[in-house]
């Protein structure tokens, strides 16, 4: 009965959809009020609806009942209850309600807190999200339903991937998809603004707000699939240029781009047609995210081929929401006037160097994730694309724009000196460079790649550090009045400064650790001792045991240190009951420096355990630096500016002229 | 079919692990050497997997061949060209350079001249184009803009 409750609702969102997509935009062009004013209810009655839903699936989910078809693929009663609620979302039918879910209340945020927005565009830009709504109900009703049921009830389920039975991935997709969504939001303004035929910093400053949410959300669900990989997958790895998470990767770089052209726009009234097209290719690369890993195509195009009707119907959605904006934007983007001089080298020409980066950067990784299949599909070669290809092609269109993401902040609108740019980074351009070769000296690498890109790390650190302190004009002006100037400098401007930090952190992180890990692989009888890195492990055994759904080997390792035990490490491997899987559990100890990473293999005749043991140097820097650029998102979207345009009644005068974001 | 279940179940209940100690070389500088190798090749069996990742049986098989090979004498090249010719260059994770694969090796720089091209027009078009005159805002624009001013604070 819940089940069909919640498929009931789903079909009237559904016809809500339709009606939130059509009569609002109809009213905004016939400049009919009522119709207009139809749009916050839809949004509100399509958020009800599908949480009605969503609810019905997650009970359904909870109480294990197998009736329901897909609690029956993906559950067991022996499941722990975080993963049964966590597997609602953990398979396609139920990820897909979780999209539209996400969708209908960032409608109902427009609905509610646009309060102030024109009248027009905010019907056009309620009515775009009822549109995607509409095709993404279409496609959970016809092709996906979550609330199909079995008769006879089988007695118990088929249980979820093991693999996917982890608290990492349990909250990976809600924020992965909270920013995918979130890029709908600006993709619904991008469109409404080519509808209105303008683009003024007022529509600049509603969409950065939510373009920084889902930016921030997209890095968090980033970074937990990452670390998820690290540990589980038990490789010592955390990024594998896989096909899955370029998906995820893409829109990132689009909505970095658009981020940082969406100031331009705003403070500067320039790039405006350029700033729509990006909220356009954002949310574009967010659908084709969701396209490629739900339809199967990317395991291969033949599968795709046997059971296309998922895939066609994604395909077309894709087809339809792409190639109309597109066709919109081709249309009516040349009515976008443009205002807002500057020089090449500007602060906006820093920013346009970095959207140019970052839209080649993400070029690259589409073509190099579409190539195989196209080159498949055209009947061509069958090729692989992997890890050695995005580090050849990635990795120097990143140099130069970590190189200018110090520097960039520090220039002046319309029109900059690079010399006297450079001089104020004097310190910071000798700091780097005596680093990069104290490194080398120090690491005695044969390459001097691995010390440069820490030397980059601090040039991207000490550049934000040292436009900070332009800012409040430390050691220029009294400590007290500096201290007074930071407390009055806008929260964006503590987000810009934190995000880059992060920034350097992660490319601190991902330099250490790629090129300065030590592995080791050995067959170890209990006994034996290993040393890494100034440590000593002592494999005492492996012990058997029993989880909730699986039975566990448990290997257990001291970890001496000059001679002293600092700690014990458990590594396991677990059997899966119901899915006969096996998965690995790798133990870390973490110190802030380093990680220590134990994997357990397989017994051999003799009674030894193959062990790999890894000493990942900086490796907790790359979360660390994602963290800090998640809190930078956040703190930036406290910032009293870009409220969600949400009216302010305190009438301050602002100390500082906030002279940039 | 069936076949290909019990392989797929081979798979998956395959030792979980990747490179093994039992495969390793004695000679450090020539494991080092295979090490490298694997992790440019394939596991044609996975989803994007190179060899040394892989727990697949098939992966460990070319594992072994790889460390064959560098046995035989074979230098690093010769040795993947030796499992290239055997089984195609899918299994190699960095395409070669050919008539197939030039889109793909052509698109990031093709993406950064195009692109600055772009900027420079448009740059240069902007530059020498009269500075344009935003248009006089209408009374309604007027009034939500003095509501905004005042709501801002700033």
């Amino acid at each position: 009965m819940i089940a069909e409750i919640g498929h009931f609702a789903l079909v009237l969102a559904f016809c809500v959809a339709l009606v939130q997509g059509s009569v609002p935009l109809w009213g905004a062009w016939r400049g009919n009020g009522a119709m207009m004013a139809l749009a916050p209810g839809a949004a509100l009655a399509q958020v009800v609806l599908i949480s009605i839903a969503f609810a019905s699936l997650m009970y359904a989910y909870v109480v294990s009942d197998f009736s329901v078809a897909n609690v029956y693929e993906n559950s067991h009663s022996l499941k722990p209850m975080l993963y049964k609620v966590s597997g609602v979302w953990g398979n396609h039918e139920g990820s897909l309600l979780l999209w539209v879910l996400i969708l209908a209340l960032f409608g109902t945020a427009v609905a509610f807190m646009g309060a102030n927005l024109p009248l027009t565009l905010r019907s056009r830009v309620l009515a775009v999200q009822g549109l995607i709504a509409a095709g993404f109900l279409a496609f959970s009703l016809f092709t996906s339903n979550p609330f199909l049921r079995l008769d006879p009830a089988p007695l118990d389920g088929r249980d979820l991937n093991p693999l996917l039975q982890d608290p990492g991935l349990a909250f990976h997709p809600p924020f992965l998809y909270l920013g995918y969504v979130g890029f709908s939001m600006a993709f619904s303004f991008a469109v409404a603004a080519l509808l209105e035929g303008r683009v003024d910093a007022a529509w600049a400053r509603w969409v950065r707000p939510w373009t920084l949410a889902a930016w921030t959300s997209l890095t968090l669900g980033i970074a937990m699939g990452s670390w998820w990989a690290y540990y589980e997958l038990g490789w010592g790895g955390w990024w594998f240029w896989d096909p899955v998470e370029n998906a995820s990767f893409m829109p990132w770089l689009a909505g970095t781009a658009l981020l940082h052209s969406a100031i331009v726009t705003e403070k500067r009234g320039a790039l405006k047609s350029w700033t729509v097209l990006l909220a356009i290719i954002a949310f574009s690369l967010s659908l084709l995210g969701t396209f490629l890993v739900r339809s199967g195509v990317l395991t291969s195009v033949h599968a795709f081929a046997t059971d296309p009707t998922r895939g066609i119907f994604i395909l077309l959605l894709l087809i339809v929401a792409i190639g109309g904006s597109l066709a919109l934007y081709a249309w009516r983007a040349p009515t976008l006037k443009a205002d807002g001089l500057f020089a090449p080298i500007s602060r906006e020409g820093a920013l346009v160097l970095n959207n140019l980066l970052l839209a080649t950067a993400c070029f690259t990784v589409l073509v190099g994730t579409l190539y195989p299949l196209l080159l498949d599909v055209i009947g061509g070669a069958k090729v692989s694309v992997g890890p050695p290809f995005f580090e050849l092609t990635f990795v120097p269109l990143m140099v130069p724009l970590l190189l200018a993401m110090a520097a960039g902040p520090l220039m002046p609108w319309k029109r900059a000196d690079l010399r006297g740019v450079l001089s104020r980074m004097k310190a910071v351009v000798f700091f780097s460079l005596a680093l990069w070769g104290a490194v080398w000296w120090y690491a005695t690498d044969l390459s001097p790649l691995p010390a440069f890109g820490i030397a980059l790390a601090t040039w991207i650190a000490a550049g934000a550090l040292l436009e900070f302190g332009e800012r409040i004009q430390l050691f220029r002006i009294k400590p007290g009045q500096s201290w007074g100037r930071a407390v009055g400098l806008p929260r964006s401007a503590y987000g810009m400064t934190l995000s880059h930090l992060g920034v350097a952190v992660l490319v601190a992180g991902i330099t250490a650790s790629s090129a300065w890990q030590t592995e080791i692989i050995r067959a170890m009888l209990p006994g034996d001792s290993q040393e890494i890195a100034g440590y000593t492990l002592v494999f005492e055994g492996v012990v058997p045991g029993q989880g909730p759904n699986y039975s566990y080997e448990r290997g257990q390792f001291a970890v001496l240190r000059d001679g002293a035990q600092i700690a014990v490490m458990e590594p396991e491997k677990r059997q899966f009951f119901v899915q006969t899987m096996l998965t690995t559990e790798a133990a870390i100890r973490t110190t802030l420096m380093a990680d220590l990473y134990v994997v357990l293999g397989d017994s051999g005749e003799d009674g030894s355990w193959a062990v790999r043991i890894y000493y990942n140097p900086l490796v907790p820097w790359i979360w660390g630096g994602c963290l800090l650029m998640v809190f930078g998102g956040l703190v930036s979207l406290t910032d009293r500016r870009l409220r969600l345009a949400i009216p302010s009644r305190r009438k301050t005068a602002a100390a500082v002229q906030p002279q940039a974001a | 079919m069936r076949l290909a279940t019990i392989l797929l179940m081979m798979v998956l209940a395959a030792p979980v692990f990747a490179a093994q100690p039992d495969e390793m070389l004695s000679d450090p500088a020539m494991e080092e050497r295979a090490r490298d190798i694997s992790a440019d090749l394939r596991c044609l069996v996975c989803q994007n997997q190179s060899i040394d990742d892989s727990d697949a049986p098939l992966a460990r098989d070319l594992r072994i061949l790889v460390r064959e090979r560098l046995l035989a004498g074979d230098t690093n090249q010769e040795a993947v060209a030796y499992i290239v010719d055997r089984y195609g260059d899918y299994v190699l994770l960095k395409p070669p350079f050919n008539v197939q694969t030039l889109l793909l090796w052509a698109a990031p720089l093709g993406a950064l001249v195009i692109g600055t091209a772009i900027v420079v027009v448009f740059m240069r078009r902007r530059s020498s184009a009269p500075v344009a005159v935003s248009e006089a805002l209408t009374q309604e624009e007027q009034d939500r803009l003095k509501d905004l001013m005042r709501g801002e604070g700033s």
